[in-house]
């Protein structure tokens, strides 16, 4: 049971969780029962960083298996195990001490709220006898993040521990999935109780009462779908919490329906699948947004209607009628009113749907579809010439190749987010990683960790622009320290490009605040001892990304792109779904020959 | 509009604060609260008057749902309910106008609850359109009210049970469990679409 640590560093603590667990009632010390709840959990890694209040948590540790991955900023750690969580589908843990440790969580909570990740903070706080009394680094973090978690607990004696925990991991995977953050006092984790981990049970998942997908609206539904000329599959990430990837399929493939994708749902469908259109919304290719915009119904899967795949609301889909698919009620209706609303896990709503759908033969739609996407589909960039520019597309197009769509791909947050998105073809679940509704700059190297600690037999690739690598770059020692091989592609535009290109679009260029000064990224790595190199032509990006991939150890390469390219199609702030700003006629990167 | 929520919650430390800053966060302004016990112990009843859109209250009660601790909420201002507030004021008034007050009073169905040498003290229970009359019955008399404190409402629907419909089907089980605090979710579901037409 508990283990030494010659053991456990002699890798024993691979060992299936259940063996690892207090199966009597046993005095524990607080600190002891949070990992023994942990472990009970199936926790096998915890992303974290030590200090005063959380001490009696970090001394109790050697006794258990489980392997703690020091963070080198604790936003690293709320983002590794996000990053953990959205790679492996199983809930992330950080961890922190109180006061500035708490609060450098924050940014990583908010991530994780607005993608729906299951993810648990644990955080020390000071003692019980102080608290409330601005006690040295006390800060009020269940306040603080009230509006950013699940749910919150403050723990302020040692038996409410456990409860406390399972309750937490109980919250964070159910129906909508969520961060739930601990609060644990110093003196509850120093001073003893009973501990027992069957008892801690957590109270049974009562599912929101509002959820309904009664006879009436399936047959609503049904109805919809058999009528529907032109229908459109929206899919979301919900599709993977759900576990629902057969499902849709089957779905598309039965009623012969085109899918359109969010982003957090590129990878719930498969893009070499046919019926895949690509990315919808800001800056989704022109056929699948007029798609949309020209069907007569949307199957909605797992997803929210974010304003960044709507455009504006009162000209978004006009002629549709909407089926939305969500196990959160709070959505239904928020930003697009829908004609049938099923409430549920999404997984189990198709799947009484599927067998009463009669095939459907969806040529005509399917045909139109084509018809506006022009050559755009026929297009590949590799056979466009080499005009001496490295362009980030190309960059990512080859990784792509490289890697045969097989990594995990981790991107931050600006225009190469986009041409990920947008260039690099997903086919399997759980392979892109990206903050999606927060947005946060800084994410990729530390999801990455996570991912790659959650999926050690994964090629993990981070995708990031000059600016955001410079938030949390120092991770790159916790690479090194825990000895985990990720390459790492920086799409180096010397520009805060995302905002650089709307200010080019609607403030005349004036490039305020965005050019950007960056060290030289291989001598960052190489101070690290990672190895990297520099490309600046088209013809060495394969090569580099080979190279990459073969060498054991982290790899860096820095990509000088061009410099003020930007993404297209776009989408300006307030036009609708379909009046995109397309791509440039001499941009090499075209799209279609058949501008509308 | 006006939308009257009655949300019966674990009693249980920073609740309440989950439940006003949801309302924050979904940018609903809140006109009053009231917090109190019920008939099981270790619920609270809590009645939320909040100023929203027709069309927002399904998505009002499905967030609340969403909070850890809350155990039923129902959109009362939508069923048929007695809705009452209770209101103190404190006017000030002599030897030569207390008279015509224990008149107003009498016909508002206050009383009095403190006499002082300068002032007096009504206590009104009733709707809130009866304590806004009062008021304004006052103002216009040209008396001056010193202080005036407001519980906010407090809403209960008529009949036995919140739902009528469980009533009509002679369902007498209590809306929470008292022994696991669990709410017996058998009420009506909230149908989230009706409001369609309100967009
Ligand atoms: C933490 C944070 N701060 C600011 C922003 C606003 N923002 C969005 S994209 C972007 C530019 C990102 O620049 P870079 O990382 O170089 O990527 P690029 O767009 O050039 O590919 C900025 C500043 C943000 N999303 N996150
Ligand atoms: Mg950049």
């Amino acid at each position: 049971m508990i283990m030494d640590k010659r053991e456990k560093e002699a890798g024993n603590h691979r060992n299936s969780p259940d063996t690892a667990i207090y199966t009597q009632p046993t005095p524990l010390t607080g600190a002891e029962a949070v990992w023994a709840t942990l472990v009970g959990e199936g926790v096998r890694d915890v992303f974290g960083y030590p200090g005063g209040a959380i001490l009696p948590v970090y001394d109790a540790l050697r006794k258990f298996p489980i392997r703690h991955i020091l963070v080198r900023h604790e936003q690293g750690a709320a983002h590794m195990a996000d990053g953990y969580a959205r790679a492996s589908g199983r809930v992330g843990v950080a961890m922190a001490t109180s006061g500035p440790g708490a609060t450098n969580l924050v940014t990583g909570i908010a991530t994780a709220m607005l993608d729906s990740i299951p993810m648990i903070c644990i955080t020390g706080q000071v003692s019980s006898k102080v608290l409330g009394t601005d006690a040295f680094q006390e800060v009020d973090i269940t306040g603080i993040t009230l509006p950013i978690t699940k749910h919150n607990f403050l723990v302020r004696r040692t038996e409410d521990i456990a409860p406390a925990l399972r309750e937490a991991f109980r919250i964070a995977q159910s129906g909508r999935p969520g961060p739930v953050l601990v609060d644990i006092t110093k003196d509850a984790q120093q001073n003893s109780a009973i501990f027992d981990f069957a008892a801690a049970a957590p109270q049974p998942y009562r599912p929101h009462p509002m959820l309904s997908a009664d006879s009436t609206s399936i047959r609503e539904a049904l109805e919809l779908l058999r009528t529907a000329k032109r229908p459109v599959i929206l899919a979301g990430q919900g599709i993977l919490h759900s576990g629902a990837m057969e499902q849709v399929r089957a779905l598309a493939e039965r009623t012969q329906t085109p899918v359109a994708c969010t982003l957090l749902g590129l990878t719930a469908f498969p893009a070499s699948h046919p019926l895949n259109l690509g990315m919808m919304g800001m800056h989704g290719e022109s056929w699948v947004n007029h798609a949309i915009q020209q069907a007569d119904l949307l199957i909605a899967c797992g997803m929210r209607f974010d304003d960044r795949v709507t455009g504006s609301l009162s000209t978004y889909a006009p002629n549709a009628k909407k089926i939305h698919i969500e196990i959160d009620p709070a959505e239904i209706n928020k930003n697009v009113h829908v004609d049938v609303g099923l409430i549920g896990d999404l997984k189990e709503i198709l799947e009484t749907l599927l067998p009463r759908l009669p095939g459907r033969d969806g040529a005509a739609w399917l045909h139109a579809i084509s018809a506006m996407k022009g050559d755009a589909a026929v297009h590949d960039i590799q056979h466009l010439p080499d005009n001496g520019h490295l362009y980030a597309a190309h960059v990512i197009n080859d990784i792509w190749r490289e890697t045969k769509g097989d990594a995990i791909v981790v991107t931050d947050v600006g225009q190469h987010q986009m041409w990920e998105a947008q260039y690099y073809k997903h086919d399997r679940p759980r392979s892109l990683i990206t903050s999606g509704g927060l947005g946060t700059m800084g994410f990729a190297l530390p999801a990455a960790i996570g991912a790659k600690v959650a999926c050690p037999e994964k090629e993990v690739w981070v995708i990031a622009g000059d600016g955001g690598f410079q938030m949390t770059c120092p991770e790159l020692a916790t690479i090194v320290q825990e000895q985990l091989k990720i390459n790492i592609a920086i799409v180096n535009n010397g520009y805060l490009g995302m905002v650089r290109q709307w200010q080019e679009k609607f403030y005349d260029k004036n490039y305020e605040g965005t050019p950007l000064l960056s060290p030289d990224f291989v001598k960052l790595a190489d101070a690290h001892s990672i190895q990297g190199t520099h490309v600046r032509h088209r013809a060495e990006v394969a090569s580099a990304v080979e190279t990459a991939r073969r060498h054991p150890g982290t790899f860096l390469i820095d990509f000088h792109v061009e410099q003020e390219d930007s993404v297209y199609p776009m989408i300006a702030p307030g036009a609708a779904l379909h009046e995109m700003i397309r791509r440039p006629k001499q941009n090499p990167l075209v799209e279609t020959a058949t501008e509308e | 509009m006006l939308h009257t929520f009655v949300a019966l919650v674990e009693d249980k430390t920073g609740l309440l604060a989950r439940v006003t800053s949801l309302f924050r966060r979904l940018n609903v302004n809140i006109i009053s609260l009231t917090v109190g016990g019920t008939e099981t112990v270790g619920v609270s009843r809590t009645t939320i008057v909040a100023e929203a859109a027709e069309d927002r209250a399904p998505r009002i009660m499905a967030s609340l749902y969403k909070l850890e601790g809350v155990l039923d909420v129902d959109d009362v201002g939508r069923h048929s309910a007695v809705i009452r507030e209770l209101a103190m004021l404190k006017i000030a008034a002599d030897q030569s106008t207390r008279s015509d007050l224990f008149q107003l009073a009498e016909v508002f169905r206050a009383r009095i609850v403190d006499l002082a040498p300068e002032s007096l003290m009504l206590e009104i229970t009733g709707s809130a359109s009866k304590i806004e009359g009062l008021v304004q019955i006052l103002l216009q008399g040209n008396y001056r009210i010193l202080e005036m404190a407001r519980t906010g409402r407090m809403a209960m629907r008529r009949g036995h049970h919140a739902s009528n419909v469980l009533e009509a089907l002679g369902d007498t089980t209590p809306r929470i469990d008292p022994k696991t605090l669990s709410g017996v979710l058998k009420r009506e579901a909230p149908d989230l679409l009706k409001d369609e037409n309100h967009a």
